[in-house]
């Protein structure tokens, strides 16, 4: 069984998101990309289901943010190859010709089972996994839990729904699946070992394919939303504000 | 891409267990005046099986389109999608909406990559401004908000909650079009086997009139205790953001959000939770909110009534002193 496993970096939201001259992108200079977390869940699944059944998992990116160690970590944690995808038309593509490009590779290559995280932070213009479905005419289900390999050619997914409620679907494959959680956290690993890797493994890497699609809708301003002001702020100490808050909710009722 | 657009507005009937979501009728509400300004019709298309009566709930749209096959019984992208694919090659409305929900984001995403439409996703805000469709779209768990310009035949998914349901209720009865089931569900390779209730957790959160949050700020599993001290002090329990379940620090049934559990309590105090739309969604109607966040700009801050901006471990300790002697006194 093959499985691709695809990466996207994202903005990491610890730092201040800066907004750019012209009001429309964000101001790049500074930004830091961390891999998106549904992501790291989705390599997680393909690991389990290579420790379980000794799948091939091999994990693609596009060629942008701090990929490198991205895909290194990849290796570390057990993914056989890792392919980095480039140059790209432009640094940080949005996500519909994200998923063209990968598709373009994909459908070369032709993986059993191909996942992703089910949606990233800055997702405009798409979700990956169902894009890359209906570009590849494959079956796509995505907000799952857990993915299991079943008979032979199918898979079984979890898929959430509110209040708890899951779905249990099973799909034939090829198929595409947005993962939200992983059935484990994301392993972690030791940082000499991803180092180990840096130097004893290489990068496989992919040509860019020519790609159509959609011009992306036009951004008017991109900004920040003003503050709503309705949240009363209790500040001071610490002390102070914890007593603050006491005697809200003593006047709320909240306390018997 | 598809045949030409029409200026019409198609809402998709999202529904699950033989009723129609919530947020559907949110869609129509907003989906109307859209539809109105546009100068097209509002459409709600609903395949399903066994599903007419569900047509009857639909009366805010001009009609509804529905198409009857037990393979869309149950949701799959690949069914539910080859019917809004054989609509649209008909002729692609201006606009089709989902809700950005589990169903609506796989069923968007799949069918705009199968017809080459372009899509937004996350819109909180839908105008029409001089013909010309204005999405405002949440990023980065919203800490972002983005306006921009929607073309003739975009899929569009939006919040749930982002607009009122009332103005999608309506009494009239629908005019009701079927249409034929398409040849592609032959074709289909994805089944829904059974659906899994939740099972039951050893508290019920839903019930509870104070609930203690803790989201990623919380750190690590060994600073739980933390959190449910203050609980018991508050008399309540201790619920969770989507990360602290991942980890596996407290069972599913203490997740609120878009999939874990809507909670109404008369407190809720939510400590290092950034507030992302998925997790607001399901704690914004509580009674009183109160947040605790280190990052002045955290989104939380938006949706509560207090907030402390400060580092939850050094806010929390005094807290729970201050509920001691409260106690100790009234002893
Ligand atoms: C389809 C789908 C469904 C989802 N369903 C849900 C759901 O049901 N429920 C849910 O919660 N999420 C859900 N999510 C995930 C959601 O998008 C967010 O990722 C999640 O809510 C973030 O959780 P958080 O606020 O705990 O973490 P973060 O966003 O990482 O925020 C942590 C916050 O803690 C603050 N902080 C850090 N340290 C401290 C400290 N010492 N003191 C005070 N504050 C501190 C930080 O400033 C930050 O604001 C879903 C996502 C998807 C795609
Ligand atoms: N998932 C993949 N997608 C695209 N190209 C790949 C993929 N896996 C491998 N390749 C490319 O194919 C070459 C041969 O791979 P392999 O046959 O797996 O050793 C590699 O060096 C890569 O350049």
């Amino acid at each position: 069984m093959k499985i691709a496993v695809l990466l996207t970096m994202v903005p990491d939201l610890v730092d201040e998101l800066e907004i750019d001259a012209a009001g429309t992108a964000l101001e790049t200079q500074w930004l830091r990309y961390v891999l998106s977390e549904s992501d790291d869940h989705a390599l997680e699944q393909a690991l389990v289901l290579k420790d379980r059944y000794g799948a091939d998992v091999t994990a693609l990116a596009l060629d942008h943010g701090d990929v490198d160690q991205t895909l290194f970590t990849a290796l570390a944690k057990g993914a056989q190859e890792a392919v980095k995808i480039g140059p790209l038309p432009r640094p940080d593509p949005g996500r519909r010709e994200a998923a063209a490009i990968f598709a373009g590779v994909l459908a070369a290559w032709s993986p059993d089972l191909i996942l992703a995280g089910v949606q990233a932070i800055n997702d405009c213009d798409g979700h990956l996994p169902g894009l890359l479905g209906g570009l590849l005419t494959l079956p796509s289900i995505g907000v799952t839990r857990s993915v299991d390999i079943a008979a032979s050619g199918t898979v079984t997914v979890l898929k959430e729904y509110p209040g708890g409620l899951a779905a249990e679907m099973t799909v034939a494959l090829p198929a595409v699946i947005g993962v939200l959680s992983a059935p484990q956290p994301p392993r972690y690993v030791p940082v000499a070992r991803i180092r180990e890797v840096t130097k004893s493994r290489t990068l496989a890497s992919a040509p860019t394919p020519a790609v159509s699609g959609p011009p992306a809708p036009t951004i008017r301003r991109l900004f920040k939303p003003e503050p709503s002001g309705r949240a009363k702020m209790l500040t001071g100490t610490p002390d102070q504000a914890a007593a603050e808050l006491v005697s809200i909710l003593e006047n709320r009722g909240v306390l018997r | 891409m598809t045949t030409a657009t029409t200026p019409d507005v198609w809402i998709y009937v999202e529904h699950l267990r033989g009723a129609v979501a919530p947020h559907t009728y949110e869609l129509l509400g907003k989906g109307r005046e859209l539809a109105a300004a546009l100068g097209g019709r509002l459409i709600a298309v609903l395949p399903g099986h066994g599903s007419r009566p569900l047509a009857g709930t639909l009366g805010a749209a001009d009609a509804v389109v529905l198409v009857e096959d037990e393979r869309l019984a149950s949701f799959s992208a690949e069914a539910h999608g080859a019917v809004l694919a054989a609509l649209a090659a008909g002729g692609m409305p201006h606009l089709l909406l989902c809700g950005a929900t589990s169903a609506g984001i796989d069923l968007a995403a799949h069918l705009a990559g199968a017809l080459g439409a372009p899509m937004v996703v996350n819109a909180r805000a839908l105008a029409v401004d001089g013909g010309t469709v204005i999405a405002t779209s949440q990023l980065c768990g919203g800490k972002l908000l983005c306006e921009l310009e929607v073309a003739p035949g975009t899929i569009v998914t939006a919040l749930a909650g982002a607009f009122p349901a009332d103005a999608g209720m309506s009494t009239r009865e629908p005019q009701v079009e079927t249409a034929e089931a398409p040849e592609a569900l032959r074709q289909i390779r994805t089944a829904v086997t059974r659906l899994l209730e939740p099972s039951a957790g050893d508290v019920d959160i839903t019930r509870a009139g104070v609930l203690v949050a803790v989201g990623r700020g919380i750190q690590r599993k060994e600073n739980l205790p933390l959190a449910e001290e203050l609980a018991t002090l508050l008399g309540g329990a201790v619920c969770a953001s989507r990360p602290v379940i991942d980890q596996g620090w407290l069972p599913l049934s203490r997740q609120v959000g878009k999939s874990g559990l809507a909670v109404k309590p008369g407190l809720y105090l939510a400590l290092g939770i950034s507030g992302a739309s998925e997790h607001v969604e399901g704690m914004k109607d509580a009674a009183l909110i109160v947040a605790v966040n280190s990052d002045p700009q955290a989104p939380i801050f938006e949706v509560a009534h207090y907030g402390v901006v400060g580092d939850l471990f050094e806010v929390v300790p005094p807290l729970i002193e201050a509920l001691k002697g409260r106690r100790a006194q009234a002893a």
